[in-house]
């Protein structure tokens, strides 16, 4: 894999270790309140200071960070399942089902999907499974497309048709000798995928219509400290800086992946998926 | 398409638990809730309503907002223009900046300034946009005095280049939200299209560079990125939620914002079917700008 595939690994991983490492050592409850020192600047007490009501802002960034990287990457195999089943289905049945539901992925697609993520947690509210199967359930119209390619790319294939013809039912047909096929550039798909979704809660979160205090996520500590920015700036710096870093390792290792995994799309451009 | 949003949010709304449904569980007299019930046509069947408020909203009317008891369709008219205009911009900024970006890199390609902007442009994809919006907020407002900070014109004056400088922090903020693509895309279309044989004809039959590359490759070039640029609307036009709430922008994305907060499900409603018939539009006028490049394509 190239460098930059690997650094953001070694950066993921770090990642991982600081969020759930952290507060194993640093035993200070993130929701715990100083009211005597709030704001705090950098001291040994609280190594990053403390935000505008007394909290610990390093055992927030920790507990915040697993919020954050369980809600994407519970949201990106959401979206997989999804996109897997509709694709899968649209593909491997052809016909009506096929229209309907590929008209559906361009549907989706086609409709800002954030302005859907405020009617349903309007209504439903924002509890944290909530906002999974909403992110989830609003992104996974480019997974649908590649699994819908890749399944009329190989349902004609010999060994598919082996398959069928040795009376093996079509699901299995399907999740054993096609959906592998498909593997490689899903993998690539849901590491970009998890970016995209911990971009989606940030925001949501930003909005206070996400993860709901006083539970921290990158995002919601980032609402709080647009006030009080002019006064301390440091406190909308750490999760910022957090968020900007997970998301470009996850991206860097998804083009890393590409790179590595399907070669066919070596010259194409990376990024998040247009949706 | 206008219709499957309307479909899927006012059938969601409806049917979803916490939604109007909740009114009937409310903490009140059985009174009060069977006059509510009544009040709000719940008693009728859910297609029913659903035909109503179609029939309403053919004609302008998207019902009546529940926090503030005015009609939707005239509070989304109030802050239409201010989302249209922002978007607008900040979608020209778009393409006015990441077009040449993507031509330059892909005519340097490899080169230390090809190598920075995409750096540039990765990172650009990574920064969460309100962030993005926070920090210019701190440099050019706070530190540097330079531009306001907050709201689309100053209370004392509404002079036009008043107006335009209240503009630069969101649309710099909202275009960022789409630029890093636009950048990649015509970087990459480019550079398929240099390798094409019709440019090493042109280029042997001794047509100087600029023509070789400004008739010939951009024109091929600039197709596959205008398609791009469509299907990037309808994230555009989900970034003008947080831009303007970040900014305080007027528009339509923080009255979103408003009516999620306060529960107003009718009010929200509206709001997505509005966006979704924006998102329809503007990606109708780019399929004609799609035929007008490339004369093979008709619109269907």
């Amino acid at each position: 894999m190239s460098t930059a595939g690997r650094a953001s690994l070694a950066t993921l991983v770090a990642i991982a270790i600081f969020v759930f490492g952290v507060p194993l050592v640093w035993t200070i409850d993130p929701d715990a309140t100083d009211p005597t020192h709030r704001l705090a600047a950098l001291s040994l007490a609280h190594p990053l200071g403390t935000d505008e009501i007394g909290r610990d802002v390093l055992s927030r960034l920790a507990h915040g960070g697993q919020i954050t990287l369980v809600v994407g990457v519970a949201a990106m195999v959401t979206a997989l399942l999804v996109g897997v089943a509709v694709g899968g289905v649209a593909g491997f049945y052809g016909g009506v089902v096929d229209g309907l539901l590929m008209r559906l992925t361009d549907a989706m697609l086609a409709i800002p999907s954030f302005f859907l993520v405020l009617v349903v947690v309007t209504v439903v509210g924002s509890a944290i499974p909530v906002l999974v199967l909403v992110i989830g359930g609003l992104s996974w119209m480019p997974v649908a497309r590649v699994v819908y390619g890749e399944t009329l790319r190989w349902k004609h294939a010999e060994f598919v048709v082996a398959a069928e013809s040795l009376g093996v039912p079509p699901w299995q047909v399907f999740v054993r000798h096609v959906l592998p096929q498909a593997t490689p550039v899903l993998l690539v798909s849901a590491t970009l995928g998890v970016g995209t979704a911990i971009l989606t809660e940030s925001a949501i979160s930003y909005l206070g219509l996400g993860v709901q205090p006083p539970t921290p996520s990158w995002g919601s500590m980032l609402q709080r400290a647009q006030q009080y920015v002019f006064t301390a700036p440091t406190l909308a710096f750490y999760p910022g800086a957090a968020i900007v870093l997970i998301v470009l390792a996850f991206n860097f290792l998804g083009d890393g992946l590409r790179d590595v995994l399907d070669p066919r799309a070596r010259t194409r451009t990376s990024g998040r998926p247009p949706a | 398409m206008i219709l499957f949003t309307s479909v899927l949010t006012f059938f969601f709304v409806n049917l979803a638990p916490g939604g109007p449904a909740s009114i009937t569980s409310m903490t009140v007299t059985e009174e009060q809730r069977q006059a509510l019930i009544r009040e709000m046509g719940l008693d009728r069947p859910v297609l029913q309503r659903y035909a109503d408020w179609l029939g309403g909203a053919v004609r302008g009317d998207l019902g009546t907002s529940l926090t503030t008891d005015l009609p939707v369709a005239g509070l989304i008219g109030d802050r239409l223009p201010n989302t249209l205009l922002l978007s607008g911009v900040a979608l020209a900024l778009a393409c006015l900046v990441g077009i040449p970006m993507g031509i330059v890199q892909a005519l340097r390609r490899d080169s230390v300034l090809d190598r920075v902007l995409d750096v540039v442009s990765a990172i650009g994809l990574a920064v969460p946009v309100f962030w993005l919006g926070i920090v210019l907020i701190l440099f050019f407002a706070v530190d540097l005095r330079l531009l306001p900070s907050a709201g689309i014109a100053s209370a004392v004056d509404s002079s036009i280049g008043d107006r335009v400088v209240h503009l630069v922090l969101p649309t710099v903020t909202l275009a960022t939200t789409i630029l890093p693509t636009v950048v990649r895309f015509m970087r990459t279309s480019l550079l398929e299209v240099l390798g094409m044989e019709y440019l090493r004809t042109a280029d042997a039959k001794g047509l100087p560079a600029r023509l070789v590359i400004g008739r010939h490759a951009l024109r091929n070039a600039l197709i596959p990125v205008v398609s791009a640029i469509g299907a990037l609307i309808p994230r555009l036009l989900g970034g003008t939620v947080v831009t303007e709430s970040v900014f305080g922008w007027p528009g339509m994305g923080r009255l979103a914002l408003d009516a999620a907060n306060g529960r107003d499900y009718t009010l929200v409603t509206g709001i997505a079917v509005v966006v979704a018939a924006i998102a329809v539009v503007s990606s109708i006028v780019v399929d004609v700008a799609y035929t007008r490049l490339d004369p093979r394509v008709t619109v269907a």
